[in-house]
């Protein structure tokens, strides 16, 4: 491990300018510690930043409202989370390990970095690691790679499972910077690699997550969240899916569907959702506007099976949405 | 004498140590002044050293030393070789050249006084290579296919044939022939693997992970040019192995190698990643099985042949198409095994090594036949049921695969199982079930063990054997306390020493029959002892008794057909003072093993249930019966059963090491990315066992458990995928992908 600097603000003002002048913020650090110790991560400075009033999960109005420093099994086992954004409980869950989920925090979880091998092994091409030193997975080992989204330079897939739940259920979040503060949607915060895969989110320099703002409505208690993997628990999706129906009178009024495991974000498909509008939730309108959920595809050498494997999991996803009572 | 000890289940007399933290692995010995050793391990697949820019990190805080091919002391390397090394071919040398044979070999070893130091070091390390382009993929053309020289020497291992099997099989009115492959598997136990080197003089301690202490002695006093009694091994407990910690590695001799050139002891822990460079696999597989047979369904030809991966320097031969010629009756008998030899690092033995993937292989096959004849999988085993060995024509020591198949598809309800694939559903799940037959040789190699009987009552026993966790501590205390007839609380059993009474290696299911029957030995022989001592004691009240006419019953002894409660140890020992100290050794009678063939047999019943829409399969019971001879304990041989079930649903479903084909690296080493079984996908597990009783396989009738549990479980998986989906999945591991369009 590279050797580093930890601080210990008491204040917010205080992280945000340490941060601002150069500084990495971390919280559970889950990922950070991980890739400091192969030296993939070497931050020179640290701003610990737990101790900052930034957890908490409360409700205000149609809102649920969770801190960034709520930690993922916290966040999943909150009642009001339970049941005003089952959604948001089920995604978590089938995120990380019971280990990681204690530890981890919920803005560090929408920054986690991807889990393609190559980023971390520094003797490996990686435009993401290392700009302009090449891509190795795309004629290497590319399983578990992405097959929407992807440029020439990098094409890594997105590895959070919340924030699948967080895009398709429109939250927004609260950051504030050396500036003050800002509010944007979720699926906002996550850039596409283009010809610049290092720069992963939108953030500004400074800018430090508050909290995400989930709106309720009808379709949030017929939403599930579906992760498709080799093992039951502790592997990332291969194709994961969240959705969110509102059916009245058999027939769907709104649909949210976002996919995991696919994309080098968060995936929104409003092609999909578009198609279900006014359809009975019957497995036929399903297979229909899931067939628009692979247009654009350009799977790898070793993941064609997610092109093929995703509209079945959009599929699945929403039958189990609409058996929600 | 009281109710047996053996056959009673004893809960461990280590468990409190293990969850209490108190039981000491072999990183956890630190010594005074100890400095911390980390491997820089090749970034190329093949090629040279061209430079190490070592005077850059000398530099750096903490580091005591750079050591590398061009500093390091030339070994002796003296030859040595085990009967788990390769028999042809010679072992890695490291830092004694330049040149780079695979990718992850050690090429520097940089020592500091902090491990944070030594990381950072490592990691700064800037080493260049000249590079070639390895050859990592067995399937390639290129690979060149050899027969293993020692293949003409090891009976078991040769090409074997009898009759006309290729005849057999091209007449035969049903035919299977088909290709299965299975990929190297890494054993990923939970422990790295852990050497502690301290020198004193010419005399090395190595507190090291091993399953072989008396060859890690030798083969470190072999490197280094020393005496074996020089060398001393110590490691009490093992946090898993699975056959990985067998050979003595690399990392071992850089260790002391370490210690000896900074002067200083020296720790050295393996990353998760290096676990995957030197320290074996289980070899990447490629097999033809074809089977003849009549419309009845009895086997007219069966043709097997293997192909495992090894390295360039040397022939890892594993038992791969071995069982292939006495599972079944068939007249027309062929095997065939070839090696192919990479750019990579020698494999090693994995648990159920060889027979756990050629038994995939076979086990599928005769799925797949029975499906073709529309009979029963179970019925068409039966249909092939031999009487004898058919290979040695010589009769089974025991065999009772038909009584596991009964056993076994009671409890598991096969015959809930409707033939047809497809045929069964639960909601909207797809529901298989399968079967396959298990089998490992019922092994057993010389041992050696030592029983001391103390004043205070108590004996000690002694063995170098291992306890990787399959209950050798606890097993061996029951066969010593049955045997000198006390309470399991007045035995202390030790193993994890070197200099204790030598044992065989601890794997292959050998440890008990070899350990076990030494120990028994030993403690009959101390029982010889005292009982020579009391009849020779003036005071003892059997002060000239014949032995031949005294008796041992519940740890006294007295006259035969005495009702006197007779002499205890203790006041045996008391009265003369020294504590009575015997040696016993086992060995099987040669005679024996040559009139019976021996092996242990099971069968293994999987149900599954795969979503047919997003082709998520899982495991939901497995049930395993095994006729393995006597059981020492069966509460260590249930955990045994349901941990090697565990390896094969890992060995179905997950476990893959995967190489980047450009370089020879294992992209997924890590165990995020190397999947195998969590809780969550651990279903119902069921272990039976039936009555057997072998009197040939050595005193004790046991023929060992721990290789079996994983062997057969595979292909019970495989076949249960076939029956749930109607797809045959001829490779392992079977993913979502292989299943998603069936």
């Amino acid at each position: 491990m590279f050797p580093f600097v930890l601080e210990k603000p008491d204040s917010t003002e205080d992280a945000i300018a340490a941060a601002a002048a150069g500084a990495r913020y971390i919280a559970g650090g889950t990922t950070l510690v991980d890739l400091m110790r192969e030296e993939v991560e070497r931050p020179e400075r640290l701003i610990d930043i737990n101790r900052l009033p930034l957890g908490g999960i409360r409700v205000e109005g149609e809102h649920l409202v969770i801190g960034a420093l709520a930690r993922m099994a916290e966040v999943a086992a909150d009642a009001n989370v339970q049941r005003l954004q089952p959604l948001i409980a089920e995604s978590l869950i089938e995120g990380a390990s019971p280990q990681l989920r204690n530890m981890a925090s919920m803005g560090g979880n929408l920054l986690q970095r991807v889990r393609c091998p190559y980023f971390r092994m520094l003797d490996a091409g990686c435009n993401k690691r290392t700009p302009g030193s090449g891509c190795a997975a795309i004629d290497g080992l590319n399983a578990g790679h992405a097959i929407l989204g992807t440029s020439d330079h990098c094409v890594a897939t997105h590895p959070s499972d919340v924030a699948v739940a967080l895009v398709a259920l429109d939250a927004t979040m609260r950051v504030r910077g050396p500036q003050g503060e800002r509010s944007f949607p979720v699926e906002e915060l996550f850039r596409l690699p283009g010809d610049t895969p290092h720069l992963e989110h939108t953030l500004l320099p400074g800018e430090l997550i508050v909290e995400i703002r989930v709106p309720g409505g009808p379709h949030s208690r017929r939403a599930r969240y579906l992760k498709v993997r080799d093992r039951a628990s502790y592997e990332f999706a291969l194709v994961s899916a969240a959705v969110a129906l509102l059916v009245e009178d058999g027939v769907i009024r709104q649909a949210r569907i976002a996919v995991g495991g696919v994309g080098t974000r968060p995936w929104r498909l409003r092609d999909c959702e578009a198609e279900l509008v006014g359809k009975g939730p019957d497995r036929q309108a399903f297979e229909e506007a899931a067939r628009l959920a692979a247009r654009g595809a350009r799977p790898l050498r070793h993941n064609h099976f997610k092109a093929e494997l995703l509209p079945r999991t959009i599929v699945r996803a929403l039958e189990m949405a609409g058996e929600v009572a | 004498m009281s109710a047996s000890l053996i056959g009673r289940p004893l809960a461990r007399v280590d468990g409190r140590a293990k969850v209490t933290g108190t039981a000491r692995y072999a990183a956890d010995f630190n010594q005074p002044g100890q400095l911390y050793a980390v491997i820089v391990s090749a970034t190329v697949g093949l090629g040279r050293v061209m430079d190490v820019a070592a005077a850059e990190v000398e530099r750096m805080p903490g580091i005591a030393a750079v050591i590398t091919h061009r500093n390091a002391p030339k070994l002796p390397y003296l030859p040595h070789r085990a009967v788990i090394d390769p028999a042809v071919g010679e072992r890695l040398h490291v830092l004694q050249e330049d040149n780079v044979r695979f990718y992850g070999q050690p090429v520097a070893i940089v020592v500091a006084d902090t491990l944070d130091h030594a990381e950072r070091a490592a990691t700064a390390l800037r080493v260049t290579y000249e590079t070639r382009q390895p050859l990592v993929d067995p399937a390639d053309r290129r690979a060149e296919k050899i027969v293993p020289e020692a293949a003409t020497r090891a009976r078991a291992l040769a090409d074997r044939s009898r009759g006309d099997a290729d005849g057999a099989v091209a007449q035969a009115p049903v035919r299977i022939d088909e290709t299965y492959d299975i990929a190297r598997e890494n054993h990923n136990p939970m422990e790295p693997h852990a050497t502690i080197a301290a020198w004193n003089g010419d005399r090395l301690t190595l507190w090291s992970k091993s399953q072989y202490l008396v060859n890690e002695q030798a083969e470190i006093a072999a490197v280094f040019g020393l005496p074996a009694e020089n060398v001393e091994v110590i490691c009490p407990f093992i946090g898993g192995a699975f056959g990985t910690s067998l050979r003595t590695w690399p990392h071992v001799t850089l260790a002391a190698l370490a210690a000896r050139h900074v002067a200083r002891p020296v720790k050295l822990v393996l990353t998760r990643k290096q676990m995957f460079f030197t320290t074996g696999h289980r070899p990447r597989t490629r097999q033809r099985v074809a089977l003849g047979a009549t419309p009845e369904g009895r086997l007219t030809g069966v043709i097997h042949e293997g192909m495992g991966e090894t390295s360039r320097y040397e022939q890892f031969m594993e038992a791969l198409t071995n069982v292939t010629d006495y599972l079944y009756s068939c007249p027309n008998v062929r095997t065939q095994y070839r090696l192919a030899q990479l750019d990579t690092s020698t494999p090693n033995h994995m648990r159920g090594p060889g027979d756990a993937s050629g038994i995939f292989a076979l086990e599928s096959a005769m799925d797949e036949l029975s499906y073709k004849l529309g009979i029963d999988p179970i019925e068409l085993r039966r249909r092939n049921e031999p009487q004898i060995d058919e290979a040695e024509n010589k009769p089974f020591s025991s065999r009772s695969l038909m009584q596991c198949y009964e056993l076994g598809s009671e409890r598991f309800g096969w015959a809930r199982r409707t033939p047809k694939p497809r045929s069964m559903r639960d909601g909207r799940l797809l529901i298989g079930m399968g079967a396959a037959t298990a089998t490992y040789p019922a092994f057993h190699a010389p041992a050696s063990a030592r029983v001391r009987l103390l004043a205070d009552g108590l004996a000690e026993v002694e063995a170098a054997a291992s306890d990787m966790g399959p209950g050798t501590y606890t097993s061996m205390t029951q066969v010593a306390a049955e045997f000198l007839g006390l309470p399991p609380e007045q035995v202390r059993f030790r193993l994890g020493r070197s200099a204790y009474p030598q044992t065989p290696s601890h794997g292959g299911s050998w440890t008990m029959a070899s350990v076990g029957s030494a120990i028994r030995a030993a403690c009959l022989e101390a029982q010889a002892q005292a009982a020579r001592r009391a009849v020779a004691d003036t005071r003892s009240p059997l002060f000239e008794a014949s032995v031949g006419n005294l008796e041992w019953s519940a740890g006294h002894l007295r006259r035969r057909g005495e009702a006197s409660t007779g002499l205890s140890y203790q006041d045996i020992v008391a009265r003369t003072g020294a504590p009575v100290e015997a040696e016993g050794s086992a060995q099987r009678d040669p005679e024996v093993a040559e009139r019976y063939s021996m092996h242990s047999f099971g069968a293994v019943f999987a149900e599954v249930a795969i979503d047919p829409d997003v082709g998520t399969i899982r495991v939901r019971h497995i049930v395993g019966a095994y006729g393995i001879g006597r059981v020492v304990n069966p509460l260590l041989a249930r955990s045994q059963c349901t941990g090697g079930m565990i390896g094969g649903i890992g060995m179905a479903l997950m476990e893959r090491t995967v190489l980047d084909l450009r370089d020879g690296r294992p992209v997924n080493a890590h165990m995020a990315d190397y999947l195998m079984p969590v809780n969550l996908d651990i279903p119902k597990l069921e272990a039976l066992f039936v009555d057997e009783v072998d009197p040939h396989v050595n005193p004790l009738g046991v023929k060992g458990l721990g290789e079996i549990a994983l062997v057969g479980t595979a292909p019970a998986i495989a076949n249960a995928v076939f029956h749930a989906t109607g797809k045959r999945v001829r490779s392992l591991p079977i993913h979502i992908e292989d299943v998603l369009t069936a």
